[in-house]
């Protein structure tokens, strides 16, 4: 064998010092002119270890895999010429480095006089920094069935401790509530109310418009079934049952989970993560009292509120589809809900909403004071809050729904 | 320590009458500045006194309210997105607080512009990176943690390994050292001084810290009364008749900073 090539051309007379007078990174971008090449000599003795063009960052592929190829191919005699290397920045100098070793760099002094300083201190510098690094070693590979187990079972951990840290929580709001009470001076009216006008007021144009919309849609499906009956009239039971018991309240609960919960969770979080939480503690203030507590509070007198606006609007819509397709003015529409349901419907369905609102605010509260300092971990605790609070309210409803069926109401 | 004589004709940042003003706040008014190939300028100034605003309008972040900004021979604003892009990829930008992506490891933040810009595959880009991260002088044990569990030094590092790793042909660092303990900051110090001289570097750094400004710094920028007071080797800028530059430069700090510049011998 006499000369192996593996550059992609051979070794060009020159231009080293026309580049050794630029600073090499100039020629990084502007599409190197020479593209780098490493070759073995080995019809000489000793062998010769050729190294030229451009060793930077646009030939780093092809460098890298030509070193790859050379690495141990040549012998400890074996004599390096770089007088025709061109321009060299850390990428082409860490590979130079890998591919010479620690004893050839001392030597560089002596077997490439040309090699102009700034490249040799670059090559120093990183050798020295790599002297003590090795590449990080990644975890093993763990078979797929450990994994799904192991998937499994920390989930059902996380979901066991989010519980009892969410009956924790909602403990200590309890008794800080009870605390604060009983010394008027520490209620925080002005952030109450500013938190009831964002949650409130301004949710009740879409909560109205919402429900209105479902009201109408409830209307029409009770038309079409109740007409193979010749039972339309009902429609107007059904409207009153389902949105005074079940759906005033459920839907606006839904929606200012979405709406709320998060916002809670995002507010809070960004808030521990710029360290803001640290600091109400070491000024020796409770964030439950100052940040949680009007929250809920906001929450507890909102959600009732929205919903009886919820229930208004629904019969509205409802009543509005049965005297346009029905013939049911609205009038009749009154006096007929007036003699078949009676008060307790509405008391079913109001009296969730406080539980539901205490239940929101307190998830999106927890969830908050759960982010861990990176934007990742808002947007992670974020959709968690929206999620729980979404499934607990469900979850609620059901009970109360099993709950009020037996004991007759 | 060997200063560099560059000639004026080789400036690669050129800020000519810029000003910027914030509603009826004016940070700046008629600044003038150049950053010489090769150079490392420090600019200093008064908290609030828009060094980092400047560095924001040279890096393209901030629209000057009037005057330009050519880098490298390109004013940014009127470049079409793509020749922007080009131009950017030639900037390393160290910011104040790290920036690092929170979604990344510390790996994978370094690889990124080597994956998206350089077009390496992934487990060359790691490689790379890893190096980058060595330079930086960064613990092997902290390549695959997320920015959010690194403590505020090796966020530093880590940056400047980001920002290093397309070796970019200028490097703009906000406030470099703050936060750094003073081994950590003399070290860090000497990487800029090596990386220049390796590299050809030039550096625009913002500065509070009087050890940097000493030991690597070729040339002073002052800012005050909304433009550059002076722009000159340290020496001239600490002997330039104003008050500000008195105190900052001749106070307790100053002083001790240049006895450890000038004697290094008898403070080690």
């Amino acid at each position: 064998m006499t000369m192996r090539q593996l550059g992609t051309r051979p070794p060009q007379p020159k231009p080293t010092k026309l580049v050794a007078m630029i600073p090499s990174t100039h020629l990084t971008t502007s599409a190197a002119k020479t593209p780098g090449s490493v070759s073995l000599d080995t019809s000489t003795n000793p062998t010769q270890l050729w190294i030229a063009g451009d060793w930077t960052l646009p030939h780093y592929h092809d460098l890298k895999r030509q070193t790859d190829e050379l690495s141990n191919g040549f012998g400890a005699a074996t004599q390096v010429d770089m007088s025709q290397l061109g321009a060299l920045d850390t990428a082409g100098a860490s590979l130079l480095v890998e591919l010479l070793g620690v004893q050839r760099l001392r030597l560089l002094a002596v077997q490439a006089p040309n090699l102009p300083e700034s490249s040799r201190a670059l090559m120093q510098t990183i050798q020295s920094a790599l002297s003590d690094y090795c590449q990080p070693l990644k975890d093993p590979e763990v078979a797929v069935g450990t994994q799904l187990l192991a998937r499994i079972g920390s989930a059902v951990e996380v979901i066991w401790d989010d519980t009892l840290q969410l009956l924790g929580f909602i403990g200590l709001i309890l008794q800080t509530f009870v605390t604060t009470m009983l010394r008027p001076k520490r209620w925080r009216t002005t952030s109450v109310i500013a938190h009831i006008e964002q949650i409130g007021l301004d949710a009740a144009p879409i909560v109205a418009l919402l429900t209105f919309m479902v009201g109408a849609v409830v209307a029409f499906l009770g038309a079409t079934v109740l007409k193979a009956f010749g039972a339309t009239i009902f429609t107007v039971d059904l409207i009153g049952f389902s949105f005074l018991r079940e759906f005033a309240v459920l839907l606006t609960a839904i929606l200012l989970a979405g709406r709320t919960a998060s916002a809670f969770t995002a507010q809070i979080g960004s808030m521990k993560a710029n360290e803001e939480l640290d600091a109400l503690r070491t000024l020796g203030l409770s964030p439950t009292e100052m940040l949680v507590l009007p929250r809920v509070l906001a929450l507890l007198i909102s959600l009732p509120m929205l919903t009886f606006l919820a229930m208004i609007c629904g019969i509205v819509g409802g009543g509005m589809v049965c005297s346009l397709s029905l013939g049911i003015s609205p009038a009749m529409f009154l006096s007929l809900m007036q003699a078949d349901i009676g008060v307790q419907h509405f008391l079913v369905g109001i009296v969730k909403a406080p539980i539901f609102a205490f239940f929101i605010a307190a998830i999106g509260c927890l969830e908050g004071f759960k982010v861990e300092g990176s934007a990742e971990s808002v947007g992670a605790h974020t959709t968690s809050s929206v999620v729980q609070s979404i499934f607990v309210v469900i979850v609620l409803d059901a009970l109360a729904a099993l709950f009020f069926m037996e004991i007759g109401w | 320590m060997t200063r560099r004589c560059v000639s004026p004709s080789e400036a690669v940042i050129q800020v000519r009458g810029l000003c910027n003003r914030f509603g009826p706040q004016v940070v700046h008014e008629n600044l003038d500045l150049d950053l010489y190939r090769g150079e490392i300028l420090a600019v200093v100034g008064g908290s609030g006194s828009g060094k980092s605003v400047l560095l924001r309008s040279i890096v393209g972040l901030q629209k000057p309210a009037q005057g330009n900004v050519r880098v490298l021979g390109q004013d940014l604003l009127n470049l079409s997105d793509k020749a922007r892009s080009q131009v950017e990829r030639r900037f390393g930008v160290l910011f104040q607080k790290g920036a690092l992506f929170s979604s990344l490891t510390i790996t994978e933040n370094v690889a990124l512009p080597l994956i998206e810009h350089a077009g390496l595959s992934r487990e060359e880009a790691e490689h790379l990176a890893g190096i980058k991260m060595a330079l930086a002088g960064l613990p092997l044990s902290a390549a695959h943690k997320y920015p959010a569990s690194l403590s505020g030094g090796m966020i530093k590092r880590a940056a400047l390994a980001r920002a290093l790793a397309l070796d970019p042909d200028i490097l703009f660092l906000d406030e470099p050292t703050a936060g750094l303990d003073p081994i950590g900051a003399g070290a860090f110090d000497q990487l800029i001084l090596t990386l220049r001289d390796a590299l050809g570097l030039s550096v625009f750094m913002v500065t509070h810290d009087l050890d940097t400004l000493y030991t690597i710094t070729d040339r002073v920028a002052v800012m005050a009364q909304k433009h550059v007071l002076v722009a000159d080797s340290i020496d001239k800028v600490a002997a330039y008749k104003d008050t500000w530059i008195h105190e900052y430069f001749h106070g307790p700090r100053g002083r001790s900073a240049y006895a450890a510049a000038t004697h290094p011998h008898e403070v080690s």
